[in-house]
């Protein structure tokens, strides 16, 4: 089984995100980056199957500046067999990476795409939906537990969603993406990181796939948010509920 | 033109709240775009649930049923709702960002080639959109190109539609590939509770790993949550911890909540916890670390042994309730 996982470089989600003063973007700065955590768990999840059924392959895919190279050999020194970085300079939204991502599907026919739901930088949750639309294929989003039939030709997801879970069977191919609960992702061995510097890590020009990647969702400005107003400490819990009471009248 | 359609959707019959926000957020973004509101009900046997949708001041409800609607699956419901996008000319298609919404709004975008805003909290007089990114650290202001658009909206940033006059209901027949239908609907395991919905409560009281384990949730948050008729949530390292189940957690990657009152007992306040919560009305923050970060957007701040305070709180609430 051929498995892709696309992992996208983000800033750390324990760093302090600040805003430019012109409003342009995010302060860089002396930020570490990482791969998305969501995206972890997709790879570490692919590397269980492919352990699981003893055989098969697990493609990484990046777009982004060459830089992002960094998060794939992490990915690579998890255990990934090879890397896909399509390079870019450019701002590329959900429906772009979409449909990058159906161009690498389609030319490397992969049987099932594993992906984190959503990446921790612009938070908007839609690329592995609009990926499964544009393939025509059966999605699982929020996965916290996927389990492949025996002949490897549908797979029965669990789902994260309001109120409980929801079992869902898909045939494969699929896009399936990772909530936080699918797994732990290990950590990169040293002799993992070893060899992931042998690994194949091809660079693709984004202009070389021919795809529409002008942008449909444009961000015009960034602000930090609103400060809240920092509020007051109490001494004891009849303080407390004095306060709620009488107060902020809340109870 | 510039029409709006609301996915409404429903849960066993009824409209919960976030659906309530949602038309609103519906009727806000027809106003900046000069044209109606609209809505749509999909399902089986949705007749009164439409009718209900219909009160709450929409233009028209376009229904569409069939028996591959019964239950929520992606494929067929972006088949339905991008047909009534397409044939009714919709300018900007609009869901909250509940599970469903996530789940369905890309893929229906994704069909249309339409560009898409996540998680909007505001539709600006200009056109463009206002919405958080790296877990509520920037606000930022976004435009769609192109037509249509696409957006789901946070519901803690709209206020519940109100009823209001009475739309028109329009049934649409629905085209339905039976054959190109993939995914199955298996089960749907509930988390029982007798508690409000975490989304939908005015008071919420969260615990996270300070509480130590899943049995204190249930001696010391369980009571004081009964006495305030309050919904329980979680922060991620305790669900992580495995206290709680999944979907307890408050969060950037959980739910997003902003209730009357919030109670974070035992919590730390990472970043991630901060951007499901910091929306709520009054804060409270009980946790034995005076530095905790929390305290920081706490409105009152307790620096307590929780395992005191709570059961105390409790008692103070009971009082006062009697």
């Amino acid at each position: 089984m051929k498995i892709l996982v696309p992992a996208k470089r983000v800033p750390d989600p324990n760093s302090t995100i600040k805003v430019k003063t012109d409003g342009s973007g995010i302060v860089t700065d002396g930020l570490k980056w990482v791969i998305n955590p969501f995206d972890e768990i997709a790879i570490e999840e692919a590397l269980r199957i492919k352990e699981k059924l003893g055989g098969g392959e697990v493609v990484l895919a990046g777009i982004g500046s060459k830089a992002s190279s960094e998060q794939l050999r992490t990915g690579l020194a998890m255990g990934a067999d090879r890397a896909i970085l399509v390079v870019t300079e450019e701002a590329i939204d959900s429906l772009a990476v979409a449909r990058i991502l159906h161009k690498l599907v389609e030319a490397e026919k992969v049987d099932l795409v594993l992906m984190g739901k959503q990446a921790i930088d612009a938070d908007s949750n839609q690329a592995g939906q609009m990926l499964a639309e544009l393939l025509g294929w059966p999605q699982a989003t929020f996965a916290s537990q996927v389990e492949l039939a025996a002949d490897q030709k549908s797979a029965k997801v669990t789902r994260e969603v309001d109120g409980g879970l929801e079992v869902i069977e898909l045939p494969l191919p699929a896009v399936v993406t990772a909530d936080l609960r699918l797994n732990e992702p290990r950590y990169a061995s040293l002799p993992g990181i070893m060899k992931a510097r042998k690994k194949e890590l091809k660079e693709i020009p984004l202009a070389d796939l021919g795809v529409d990647t002008a942008p449909r969702l444009k961000v015009v400005k960034m602000e930090p948010p609103a400060k809240r107003q920092g509020g007051r400490k109490v001494e004891t819990v009849q303080d407390l509920i004095q306060a709620l009471h009488s107060e902020a009248k809340v109870i | 033109m510039g029409d709006v359609l609301v996915f409404a959707e429903h849960v066993k019959g009824k409209l919960p709240k976030t659906t309530l926000a949602g038309i609103a957020a519906g009727k806000q973004a027809a106003s900046r775009l000069g044209g109606a509101c609209h809505a749509a009900v999909l399902g089986k046997g949705v007749d009164a649930v439409a009718a209900e949708v219909a009160a709450y001041g929409v233009s028209k409800v376009f229904v569409v049923e069939s028996d591959a609607l019964e239950h929520y699956v992606a494929d067929a419901y972006t088949d339905a709702l991008a047909q009534v996008v397409k044939d009714k000319g919709i300018e900007m298609l609009v869901a909250t960002s509940t599970a469903v919404g996530k789940d369905l709004l890309p893929r229906v975008a994704a069909r249309l080639g339409a560009g898409m805003a996540s998680e909007v909290v505001h539709f600006n007089e200009d056109g463009t959109l206002t919405r958080p990114m790296y877990a509520g650290n920037v606000i930022a202001t976004v435009k769609i190109e192109g037509s249509p658009q696409v957006v789901s909206v946070r519901a803690t940033a709209f206020d519940a539609a109100k009823k209001e006059g009475s739309g028109a209901v329009e049934k649409l027949s629905a085209s339905l590939d039976a054959a190109k239908l993939k995914t199955r609907f298996v089960e749907f395991k509930e988390t029982k509770s007798d508690r409000p919905v975490l989304t939908e409560a005015s008071i919420v009281v969260s615990g996270g790993r300070g509480l130590k384990n899943g049995e204190n949730f249930t001696t010391y948050l369980e009571p004081l949550c009964e006495a305030l008729g309050a919904a329980m949530g979680a922060s991620r390292a305790a669900v992580d911890a495995g206290f709680v189940p999944n979907d307890l957690q408050v969060g950037q990657t959980g739910k997003v909540v902003a209730p009357t009152l919030y109670i974070a007992v035992g919590i730390s306040g990472a970043i991630q916890h901060l951007a499901g919560m910091k929306d709520s009305k009054t804060i409270v923050a009980i946790n034995k670390d005076a530095e905790a970060p929390i305290f920081q957007v706490a409105d009152y701040g307790l620096v307590a042994d929780l395992f005191k305070a709570v059961p105390e709180l409790t008692e103070e609430v009971k009082k006062l309730k009697h």
